[in-house]
């Protein structure tokens, strides 16, 4: 297993986010965690990496516990992962290449001419070409997303994190992600594990889908056996049938 | 009531213990990792160079007014020529320090933690943190390091414009002598004077860079937050500022002068 969860609780204040998810992921999977809006995909997915500590429970990362770790033990952990955020949160007094090249220039190990080379190869393998020099700002959201993607794959990690990969971009701009994301794990091998609410997404990027609810893994399954599932909770939710008042 | 003020009391100790350990990590960073130094540079222009203005401003109009008004009081007792005397040592040990400071609190401070703040809001530090980079290493040290730098050179150029904006207004406005002036200017003020007043300079630094980075880095969500953030570490580090600058004036005069 290259990441395992073990029963982690998580609250802020009085909310209780999670409340004792497991799951288990193998190196080379390709995961989506599906769930409702505020029902603490993102925080699910933020312990993995060790944004966040649990207040119960173990996160496994190659058979290290991040949650006795401290922040700068967790560094060459974090080296091993590469995440892709909701807003894309490029370093906005930053370049393109400035921010594609962040880690490379941050570890020192390469000169100039080569950063330049792997931020255009990194650009390239999500189709942006020639913005180099441009500024977040100047940049739409599909291509902010496309600019972080190639932010977290320039030091081929070995998992890549996802966290609502699609949410606010059109139909079109949203498939052209679903397709990078399926192409950089099939051809970098990594492991690739998304958090999202779009199951049209969801289908297109995982192999298996697990399903959180009310803080806990409700379903783990292949993806087809997920949107086919008759289990009322995971049906509910693929059909958008409404039922509870949240 | 009292659950409310427990709370208050358990927010602010947590808040104090928070600020001690950010202290702690980042001269930690400084002592074991190897500073960004074109992230130092960047940050001694920000605070250095771009502060010039406001800080030589402050220093000139509080040299002029000190000399004016202490002329005024001098004057009914028959001294005015001990004027520069006491600009001079007032401006070196305690104006000029405490002044060059609020100033880059609210210049540089407030400018640091809305940074900062509205990274952390757009998750931009948590990216930091995802790209294997301590947050300490890459924003607080950088900063941490060029207002220590930065503060005692800006305070000893509000010194000197403070003194020669006195010496301008006391011998060619108010009709001081001009070589009493600086006789007396010379003779009262001593090197420990200039010392303590850039001791103080360097540890106002240290408190801006510190609490505004403390408070941009644990800025609470939305506008409002990073509001809020800005406001609060002016005023912390102001307060921080006014009553360290008490304490050290009472050690840094026993220190040297032995009184």
């Amino acid at each position: 297993m290259i990441i395992e969860v073990r029963e982690i609780y998580k609250s802020f204040g009085t909310n209780a986010v999670l409340r004792g998810s497991s799951l288990q992921i193998s190196a080379g999977e390709a995961i989506v965690i599906i769930g409702r809006s505020g029902g603490g995909k993102s925080i699910l997915l933020k312990h993995l990496i060790g944004l966040l500590r649990p207040d119960n429970g173990r996160v496994l990362v190659g058979g290290i516990d991040l949650t006795g770790l401290n922040e700068r033990e967790l560094l060459p952990i974090r080296r091993r992962f590469g995440m892709l955020f909701q807003g894309a949160a490029l370093f906005d007094s930053m370049t393109v290449e400035e921010n594609v090249g962040f880690v490379l220039q941050r570890e020192r190990s390469h000169t100039g001419g080569e950063i330049s080379r792997h931020v255009k190869e990194a650009l390239e393998m999500v189709d942006l070409r020639g913005i180099e020099s441009k500024k977040p700002a100047e940049l739409s959201g599909g291509m902010r997303k496309r600019v972080g993607l190639a932010r977290a794959i320039i030091y081929r990690p070995e998992i890549i994190l996802y966290d609502e990969p699609t949410t606010g971009l059109d139909p079109i701009a949203a498939g052209v992600i679903d397709k990078l994301i399926r192409r950089v794990w099939s051809q970098l091998k990594v492991t690739s594990i998304a958090v999202t609410h779009d199951l049209k997404s969801a289908e297109a990027i995982s192999d298996r889908i697990l399903m959180l609810h009310e803080g806990k893994i409700h379903g783990d399954a292949p993806t087809a056996e997920i949107l086919r599932s008759t289990d009322p909770i995971i049906s509910n939710f693929v059909h958008g049938i409404p039922t509870e008042t949240r | 009531m009292v659950a409310t003020l427990r709370q208050r009391i358990n927010d602010a100790l947590t808040g104090l213990g928070d600020f001690g350990l950010l202290a702690m990590e980042a001269m930690r960073s400084l002592r074991y990792q190897r500073p960004s130094w074109l992230d130092f540079v960047r940050q001694l222009h920000f605070v250095g160079v771009k502060s010039q203005s406001v800080v030589l401003t402050t220093g000139a109009a509080t040299g002029m007014v000190l000399c004016a008004q202490t002329f005024f009081q001098f004057h009914k007792v028959k001294m005015d020529t001990a004027t520069g005397a006491v600009v001079s040592v007032g401006m070196c040990s305690e104006l000029g320090p405490v002044l060059a400071a609020l100033m880059l609190t609210a210049r540089v401070g407030a400018a640091m933690a809305a940074e900062l703040g509205t990274m952390k809001v757009t998750e931009q530090i948590d990216a930091l943190r995802t790209l294997a980079t301590h947050p300490i290493d890459y924003l607080v040290v950088p900063r941490f390091l060029a207002c220590v730098v930065a503060a005692p050179l800006l305070t000893a150029e509000a010194i000197v414009v403070g003194i020669l904006a006195s010496q301008l207004v006391g011998v060619n406005l108010l009709g001081i002598e001009g070589t009493y002036y600086r006789a007396n200017m010379i003779r009262y003020t001593a090197p420990s004077d200039v010392v303590t007043g850039l001791i103080k300079a360097l540890i106002f630094g240290a408190i801006i860079a510190l609490v505004a980075c403390y408070k941009g880095l644990n800025c609470r969500q939305g506008a409002e937050g990073v509001g809020r953030a800005t406001t609060e570490a002016v005023v912390a580090a102001s307060i921080s500022i006014l009553v360290s600058n008490f304490f050290l004036t009472l050690f840094l005069t026993r220190l040297f002068k032995g009184i």
